[in-house]
């Protein structure tokens, strides 16, 4: 429980420490923060190991960290030096960590769904007990893809884990404004994938439902579909809450900020006799000193040399 | 010699390069039915049973799964039995296999094939006989190879497989059914590299693909009034072997590129632009393109006559190039015999 708990802080420390230091425009790329949704990816990752495959979207700060990429290796990435995640290629939407199974997250909603169950597919192909866990949003499920990929994971009864977190907006536009009013697990059904829905802020619920779900996915009983209802708390993309636009209402904020994931986690850990104040000290300090660590290292490593244009566009044998 | 056809060349390639290699597989809409691809993936299925697939009619998806097998390292080949249909899939060859490499910082390559398929024809029409070359030539990180012989289409679909970027293999339907010289064994063609077909003298004509064997008609034609003309074969289109077609035409001073393709925006443009921009290279005549005219192939058979270029065409543009008239009364009398909307005449159809 420490451990996710700890997690979720590193993610939502690290955020916050991107949008303060956002204004300084040395961070020159979009950002799609996660506040709000740490719970969604800890929880995921918790059981899977550095083996398996994880795949994410233009809001993948998140699902990186909790898969085990390397802070350091993001924060040079949001600032385009050579040493980060992506070689300053990339920035905050192309991120990537091979080492802790993070394949990749790009910036076209529902553009690494297909890579996920292929990832899967060379698994099942090559008898490798992995999974692959595909983040992706609600409105995903409005790309044709999603349901190409699916009926092919399903079909083939792969070993893919699909997770939607369903924070109810694509940037200003509701849910029920783009698909009719019925649960989203009703497509999961439709293509003959298990399926559940679960509170997408509550961390260690998350975690503790899906480890027999994972096991099952090794042993090759086919596909899963997650729905985890969330809610993003800053804007779609930037360093600001955008309040102000109206878009949603003020009951439904103030309804979802009350279950803050982190607060929520507390709260568990509280009744579980798991919290003092010296134990919240402690994971603050640790966190802080990470946090500054990594924006310090950042800051000081070099760009990358100009050399590097145009390097990448084929592969040598 | 062993004579044998483009689609068996292809069968036999695919054949070796699944038995060498647990990491190829091939999957597309009919790889094990009946008809098998044109019979380029006849009995792949029984012989390599674990590594060969039918698929959904998903052809983007299916392209994010090949992609995604690719990077989970293994070397997928995915058939299209029109290149028309490939346009769903636009989105993961261009945003994400073409991409992969570049996006971040050269960690992973997608070695994935995409085998597609050019129609013409026996009412194939405006959605069924497009040549869509220049979309995918146009994208850094993909290559595209367009083989014009049985010999060609082997070995640069073994090079295509062994190279750890994403290629795009484009077929032309009409070259299915010609034979060439094949070796047995596995071997490759080089990527990027052009093929002197033959050697002249007096103009260079750049081809590729099925108007090459029209171009080689067109050359029996040309010798016969004493033309000599250096045909380049390019054989790959992304990356193009620039630097032979500058060779060639620094030798010959004149330049005709023949095209199955629309002209605007088109890689006869490309070849055309490259050779003017060349401030070493001396021209002695305009350079000039023969294509496809800038509309869709209708599908009726009327109207498909003067749709396609044949070698009557090719030896009148190799006129203008030459700035003199070229006798066109055998060439012309040749291209009667032939009917212009099927590729032999034991062809009863459909497609």
């Amino acid at each position: 429980m420490k451990d996710l708990y700890y997690k979720m802080l590193r993610i939502r420390r690290t955020e916050e420490e991107i949008a303060k230091r956002y204004g300084e425009q040395q961070m020159r790329c979009p950002v799609h923060l996660s506040i709000g949704q740490e719970a969604a990816a800890v929880g995921v990752a918790t059981h899977l190991s550095e083996k398996d495959f994880m795949v994410s979207t233009h809001r993948a700060h998140a699902h990186y960290l909790a898969k085990g990429g390397r802070l350091t290796g993001l924060i040079s990435e949001l600032y385009g030096k050579a040493d980060g995640c992506a070689k300053g290629q990339g920035g905050s939407m192309h991120l990537v960590d091979w080492k802790a199974g993070f394949a990749g997250s790009t910036s076209i909603v529902g553009g690494t769904i297909p890579v996920g169950v292929g990832l899967a597919f060379a698994s099942q192909l090559k008898r490798q007990p992995q999974i692959t866990a595909i983040c992706i949003g609600d409105a995903a499920l409005e790309e044709g893809v999603f349901h190409e990929s699916a009926n092919f994971a399903s079909l083939h009864k792969l070993p893919v884990l699909f997770v939607s977190e369903n924070n109810l907006y694509s940037c200003y536009t509701h849910l029920k404004d783009r698909q009719p009013a019925r649960p989203l697990t009703d497509i999961a059904h439709g293509h003959g994938m298990r399926h559940l829905t679960l509170d997408g802020n509550d961390c260690f619920a998350i975690a503790a439902e899906l480890k027999p779900l994972l096991t099952s996915l090794r042993q090759g009983e086919g596909p899963i579909f997650l729905e985890l209802q969330t809610y993003r708390h800053l804007e779609h993309c930037g360093p600001n809450n955008d309040d102000h636009l109206g878009y949603r209402p003020t009951a439904e904020l103030q309804t979802w900020r009350a279950q803050d994931p982190l607060l929520i986690t507390r709260k568990q850990m509280e009744n579980k006799g798991l919290w003092s104040a010296a134990f919240e000290k402690e994971m603050e300090d640790k966190v802080f000193s990470e946090v500054q660590e990594a924006f310090h290292h950042a800051l000081n490593s070099p760009f990358p040399e100009p050399s590097e244009l145009g390097a990448y566009i084929y592969a040598n044998h | 010699m062993r004579i044998i056809s483009f689609v068996e060349a292809l069968r036999e390639g695919t054949d070796q390069l699944l038995a060498a290699d647990d990491s190829v597989f091939l999957i597309g809409e009919g790889v094990p039915d009946p008809k098998s691809i044109f019979g380029t993936t006849a009995d792949l299925k029984s012989r390599h049973p674990t590594r060969v697939f039918d698929m959904p009619i998903s052809e983007n998806g299916l392209t994010g799964v090949a992609i995604g097998a690719a990077l989970g390292g293994m070397r997928p080949v995915i058939v299209h039995q029109r290149m028309d249909f490939t346009l769903y899939a636009l989105d993961q060859v261009i945003n994400n296999a073409a991409k992969w490499f570049s996006m971040f910082g050269g960690q992973k390559s997608v070695p994935m094939v995409v085998r597609m398929i050019i129609g013409r024809g026996w009412g194939q029409g405006n959605q069924h006989s497009q040549n869509l070359e220049a979309l995918y030539a146009h994208v850094p990180g993909l290559k595209v190879v367009v083989p014009a012989s049985a010999h060609a289409a082997k070995g640069l679909l073994v090079s295509a497989v062994r190279d750890p970027n994403p290629v795009i293999f484009i077929e032309h339907r009409w070259l299915h059914g010609t034979t060439s010289d094949v070796a047995p064994e596995l071997y490759t063609v080089p990527i990027g590299k052009a093929r002197v077909a033959h050697a002249g003298r007096d103009l260079t004509i750049v081809t590729w693909s099925y108007p090459t064997l029209e171009v080689m008609k067109a050359v029996e034609f040309l010798e016969t009034q004493g033309v000599g003309a250096e045909v380049l074969d390019m054989q790959t289109i992304r990356p193009m072997d620039m630097p032979a077609i500058k060779e060639s035409v620094r030798k010959t001073g004149r330049l005709l590129v023949v095209n199955d393709a629309w002209k605007f925006g088109g890689l006869a443009g490309e070849v055309l632009a490259s050779v003017s921009e060349d401030e070493t290279l001396t021209l002695k005549a305009r350079p000039q393109r023969l294509t496809y005219p800038d509309f869709p192939s209708p599908s009726t058979h009327g109207l498909t006559k003067n749709y396609y270029n044949g070698p009557r065409e090719i030896v009148e543009a190799v006129g203008r190039v030459l700035g003199k008239k070229l006798d066109l009364g055998a060439v012309t009398d040749y291209q009667a015999t032939r009917t212009h909307d099927v590729p032999d005449q034991n062809f009863k159809g459909p497609f």
